[in-house]
């Protein structure tokens, strides 16, 4: 009897490895899983920001999950559009949890990739030879922008037209192509039934297909050159015998299921905002989006949602609406060429002086500044506080080649420093 | 880190406090209580007593506020819908668009969700600050919403009200108009405690009507979040067992 069980289970088992041979023959599961996971060998010494790269895969999948489910009850069209979202929201079973979720994700989405971006400019993680990573993360970054700034009009609430109204209206600043380019976007001479569906049509589809292939790259183009980390060291200069980095441990488990302790962490506050404060006080979802969309009255205010305002104080810092727009463009382009401009001998912010470490203050003073500035009426003083602002955010780019070589560098370790 | 988090969020915190205000600046804090179902229940009377002539809540159905106030479907018919035929219809008027905007210059606005918009402390200050003006077409102005086109429907129960105002000259020569208060001119047929409780049911039913899942949401957040915690302690659990042969 126990035979027989032991003879049938060897066999099931024989039959499945079997199968694995099969499509390892034909698919290179085996060698991926190996290659990306259980044999890719990160730093041991990751610390708590080093979560905010799994956390935006975290959030990519639930937009995608979340969007899916709204896209099957959602209409389309400026007639239908608001009216379905509450129909979402009052009479589709669990519709409001999963439009919040949706709604709060898009904000989430930001925080995480502000976070993640903010650990690469600690840690140098952009540096040689994590160019091209840092690159297709920025264009992720402005995929993200335009798979959001879309989102927000679907709702076809008053920020939503309004919104869309003032930023789509910024192309035509461009001469001589402008405002065609501009009628071109909205494919009407005002934001309309057509621009919503072309918008619904590019957010659920087109840009979500562009973000999953840039994603795919950042990680391939990662897991090529392997990890930085809060050292700045590289690992792979001390490998033991079988070719494994010393200061490496495998992805998988160790990575696992320390991002599963990140995930579950996130997972709470995610849930803090989605059941106690869904609005997150009008900052995730406008009070006035609450409004329908009315083409004929336009609001008193008009501000982007928060993720977008730093650069929204930057244009309206300039007084010149091309100008402006110009400005507002070189403010993302800038973060581009991070790569080039920091000529510290030293990668991690552990180890440089205290000239980059007063730059990057300065530098997140001023972003967070300008994203509160940027949803405030332009008074005249906040007006010259966002030109103030605007200035250290370029000159802490623009002014890195110098500064960061004056910088008196402290001795890098030759191995990882580990903190538990 | 988590404190930093916090002051970018405190930051950008006053923003709605300053969008909030407006106007006169007369501004009261409504202070209603959603998970009240008595409350809730004479709102709803109250809103189809008053407001149902003109103001429709076209996302609500009448059995979703029967269920979540706690009322019968059989009395629902007698007591709250008066506009429709089947309890899963939504809160319609009878009145025609193109009547309403004739009559009082503009549509009435829906209402479903004028709590989430405007809040409910901007409903609850408009409520309370109507008063006598004889220059308007109804003869009633507002201090929150000025030259509100909507006549003061409530002024059998409140009573008449003149507004006072003083003009001020500040030091730069600037002449101002300040509101200084109220002043009852007739007697209504609530007193002003029992006005008050009126105009917050009322706010209190609104507030519902904007977010009918508010009820649930909460709740079920606890247990949510609860699960999670528990989640959270089990995968730090597991982590440090994985992690023990790392050095």
């Amino acid at each position: 009897m126990a035979n027989g069980q032991t003879d049938t289970l060897g066999r099931i088992g024989e039959r499945v490895s079997a199968l694995g041979d099969w499509v390892n023959a034909r698919f290179p599961a085996d060698k991926m899983w190996k290659e990306h996971a259980s044999e890719y060998y990160a730093p041991k010494n990751f610390n708590f920001w080093y979560y905010f790269g799994v956390l935006s895969l975290v959030v990519l999948v639930l937009q995608i999950v979340t969007g899916i489910v709204l896209a099957m009850n959602y209409k389309p069209s400026a007639a239908e559009a608001f009216a379905s979202v509450e129909y979402i929201m009052r009479d589709v079973p669990w519709g409001w949890l999963i439009r919040y979720m949706h709604a709060a994700g898009a904000s989430f989405f930001f925080i995480v990739v502000y976070l993640h971006m903010f650990r690469g400019l600690m840690y140098g993680s952009y540096r040689k030879p994590r160019e091209l990573i840092w690159i297709i993360g920025m264009l992720i970054y402005v995929a993200l922008m335009a798979e959001a700034f879309m989102g927000y009009l679907l709702p076809w609430g008053q920020m939503s037209y309004w919104g869309a109204q003032v930023i789509v209206s910024l192309f035509g600043a461009i001469p001589f192509i402008g405002e065609g380019l501009s009628e071109w976007i909205r494919g009407d001479y005002f934001i309309s039934d057509i621009t919503l569906n072309r918008f619904f049509s590019f957010h659920v589809i087109a840009v979500p297909l562009v973000l999953l292939g840039l994603v795919a790259m950042h990680i391939l183009a990662l897991h090529e050159v392997g990890s930085n980390n809060p050292d700045g060291v590289d690992i792979k200069k001390h490998k033991d015998a079988n070719g494994k980095p010393l200061d490496g441990i495998a992805f998988h488990p160790y990575y696992t299921v320390k991002d599963l302790v990140g995930i579950a962490g996130f997972a709470i506050i995610f849930s803090a905002v989605v059941f106690f404060a869904p609005e997150f006080f009008g900052l995730f979802l406008e009070h006035a989006n609450f409004e329908p969309a009315d083409p004929l009255k336009t609001p008193e205010h008009i501000a982007p949602v928060w993720y977008f305002t730093p650069f929204y104080a930057i244009l309206r810092a300039v007084p010149d609406k091309l100008a402006g727009v110009v400005i507002m463009g070189l403010a993302i382009v800038v973060m581009f060429l991070l790569p080039w401009l920091d000529r510290s001998p030293v990668r991690s912010i552990r180890y440089k002086g205290w000239i980059f470490k007063t730059a990057l203050a300065i530098f997140v003073i001023s972003f967070i500044a300008l994203g509160y500035l940027g949803l405030q009426p332009a008074t005249t003083l906040f007006v010259w506080l966002a030109r103030l602002f605007s200035l250290l955010y370029f000159a802490f780019f623009l002014l890195m080649p110098f500064y960061s070589k004056w910088d008196t560098p402290k001795p890098v370790p030759d191995r990882v420093t580990h903190h538990g | 880190m988590a404190k930093r988090i916090l002051i970018a969020a405190l930051l950008l915190m006053p923003v709605q406090v300053m969008a909030a205000a407006g106007g006169s600046g007369f501004m009261l804090h409504a202070g209603n209580d959603v998970g009240n179902k008595a409350s809730l229940q004479r709102g709803a009377r109250n809103y189809v007593n008053y407001c149902l002539g003109c103001h429709s809540l076209q996302y609500v159905r009448y059995n979703q506020v029967a269920k979540d106030l706690g009322i019968a479907e059989s009395d629902l018919e007698d007591t709250l819908m008066w506009t429709a035929e089947k309890p899963q219809e939504v809160i319609e008027i009878a009145m025609p668009d193109g009547d309403a905007a004739r009559w009082f210059g503009r549509t009435p606005p829906d209402l479903s969700l004028t709590s989430r918009s405007r809040g409910t402390d901007w409903i609850y200050s408009y409520l309370k600050a109507f008063y006598v003006d004889p220059t308007t077409m109804f003869g009633y102005n507002n201090l929150v919403l000025e030259n509100a086109a909507m006549p003061h429907v409530l002024w059998s129960l409140e009573g008449d009200k003149a507004a006072i105002f003083e003009d001020t000259v500040d030091q730069d020569g600037v002449s101002h108009t300040e509101f200084k208060g109220f002043e009852q001119l007739t007697e209504g047929k609530l007193s002003e405690a029992e006005y008050d409780e009126f105009v917050i049911d009322l706010v209190n039913f609104l507030d519902y009507v904007g977010e009918p899942v508010q009820l649930q949401r909460q709740s079920l957040g606890i247990k949510v979040i609860a699960y999670l915690l528990v989640f959270l302690l089990l995968a730090m659990a597991l982590k440090k067992e994985f992690w023990k042969d790392v050095d």
